[in-house]
């Protein structure tokens, strides 16, 4: 009984430890981002490799999405016929929801883990001392520039996601189902509103901090050599999906 | 009053106490080199000179600043006076050797990229490498990479420099020639130098004093002339390097 209890409270324990240090570190983050000097050129090559660099995980990712919904919807509605109703949750549901977090989640497994791993292996082979002893804070060098390009990137990669995920809609319902593509593109429009395009981009630079803070805090917190590594890029992945999906729900509940 | 003070240090890891009151003085100038075998806080030290670690108990205070209880943004501009070593280099890989030294001068000074380039040739001179300004850590040997440790160390002039193990690791040529190196540096720059190593050869070429830290705390010092005389029987099996003796009987 005393074993079970210790479990659960060692499991409280380090949620509310991790969930401190996330806090911290956004603080510190938030605290060094205005504070010189600023390193142009790292948050430009950072903002490549988050936005430019993610281009073709989000193309695909976004086209097929919009592809199967448009597929499903269209299967479903025309049993009730409500066929002409497919592109308007089409484009709702990729404006909404499923961009920012598909995107979300892509970015993070292809930026997140990499970020955890990349900054691990910093810590475990002395280079964040190293960055210390050369007078550099390394929230400002290594979390500033990935945390801006994260929350600047995010936004400008679900616009995109936006866009082919309601011409991968088009494509299906007016290529194989043969709906006519005039009345499918104006019930696209027909029922959105610049609010559904703006909660969907708060949401998208919400879960770009989370994913690139994530990240760093647990390369930053990275011990045990090449083992240890691993655990953080796992477990980055892992807590940022899951930081998405449960902030996702409250997002919404606020934004709308 | 010395340019180092160490003042009774205490530090625990994970229940471990790995100094026990040590307490060190260091004057402006001369090169002290800290021996001990595997585990006995000697890269703990180091860390707490520079202020990587913060003490349990103790101060350090460097040339009249008690550096524990400096805010973390002072202490950053602190480190400047501080040049350090890491034992594999800690350079960073995603930058060649040029941007590895490069990297404090164009964070720290407003030098132009000119006087930069010419910098961090001097530094490169002054470690006796030539031509590697291009190469990734990845493609330097192990004596090579604590070279360009060490000209990234110099580059921004620092009063102080650390050296964490220099030649662990190296072949015993290598470690005399990086051995050679760290005289050189000292007389040329005039800095105040803590090495810690394992490596006697080492230890008795570069120091002005020696001092050993057995069990947290510092239990002999002297001039290396001195340090090889001691009849401390854990000194002396230290530096005979015999199996046999206090070191190994209580492990």
């Amino acid at each position: 009984m005393t074993t079970i209890l210790e479990r659960i409270g060692f499991v409280f324990i380090r949620v509310f430890e991790q969930t401190g240090l996330w806090f911290s570190a956004l603080w510190d983050t938030v605290r060094w981002t205005f504070r010189r000097p600023f390193d142009g050129r790292e948050w430009l090559r950072q903002m490549v490799r988050v936005g430019v660099d993610s281009i073709p995980v989000v193309v695909l990712t976004a086209m097929f999405t919009g592809m199967v919904l448009a597929l499903q919807t269209f299967i479903g509605f025309r049993r009730v016929h409500a066929e002409q109703f497919v592109a308007s949750v089409v484009s709702l549901a990729m404006l909404r929801e499923l961009s920012p977090v598909l995107v979300g989640l892509m970015v993070t497994g292809r930026v997140g883990s990499s970020m955890a791993a990349e900054i691990g292996t910093m810590k475990v082979t002395e280079q964040i001392d190293a960055l210390k002893a050369l007078a550099t804070e390394p929230v400002q060098y290594l979390f500033v520039p990935r945390i801006v390009a994260g929350v600047v990137m995010l936004p400008f990669l679900v616009i995109l996601g936006d866009f082919l995920g309601i011409y991968g809609g088009y494509l299906i319902a007016v290529k194989m189902m043969n709906t006519n593509p005039v009345v499918y593109q104006q019930n696209t429009y027909q029922f959105l509103t610049l609010n559904d395009l703006w909660s969907g981009l708060i949401k998208a630079a919400a879960f770009g901090l989370i994913l690139t803070l994530t990240g760093c805090v647990r390369g930053y917190y990275t011990t045990g050599g090449a083992e240890g590594v691993g655990r953080a890029t796992t477990n980055a992945v892992v807590s940022a999906s899951l930081i998405i999906l449960l902030s996702d729900f409250f997002l919404t509940k606020i934004l709308f | 009053m010395a340019f180092i003070e160490l003042r009774n240090l205490s530090k625990t890891f994970d229940g471990k106490q790995v100094l026990r009151d040590m307490s060190i003085d260091i004057d402006r100038g001369e090169t002290v080199v800290i021996v001990g075998g595997s585990g006995t806080g000697k890269s703990v030290t180091l860390k707490h000179i520079i202020g990587l670690l913060k003490p349990d108990r103790g101060q350090v205070i460097i040339d009249e600043h008690d550096i524990t209880k400096m805010p973390e943004l002072a202490l950053n501009q602190f480190r400047r006076r501080f040049g350090m070593s890491f034992q594999e280099g800690a350079l960073f890989d995603s930058m060649n050797v040029y941007e590895n030294i490069a990297f404090p001068l164009r964070r720290h000074t407003k030098m132009k990229e000119a006087d930069i380039r010419a910098r961090v040739e001097e530094c490169l001179e002054d470690v006796h490498l030539h031509g590697v300004e291009k190469k990734r850590p990845s493609e330097l040997s192990g004596g090579m990479r604590r070279r360009v440790g060490f000209a990234r160390a110099i580059s921004l002039k620092p009063e102080i420099l650390l050296f964490d193990e220099p030649t662990t690791g190296l072949d015993p040529v290598i470690s005399d020639i990086i051995a050679e190196l760290i005289c050189e540096m000292d007389m040329k720059l005039g800095t105040t130098t803590v090495t810690i190593t394992h490596d006697m050869k080492v230890a008795f070429k570069v120091a002005d004093r020696v001092a050993m830290l057995y069990d947290g705390q510092i239990i002999e010092q002297g001039t290396p002339e001195q340090f090889q005389e001691s009849t401390n029987p854990i000194v002396r099996q230290f530096i005979e390097g015999r199996a046999e003796g206090p070191l190994t009987d209580i492990d």
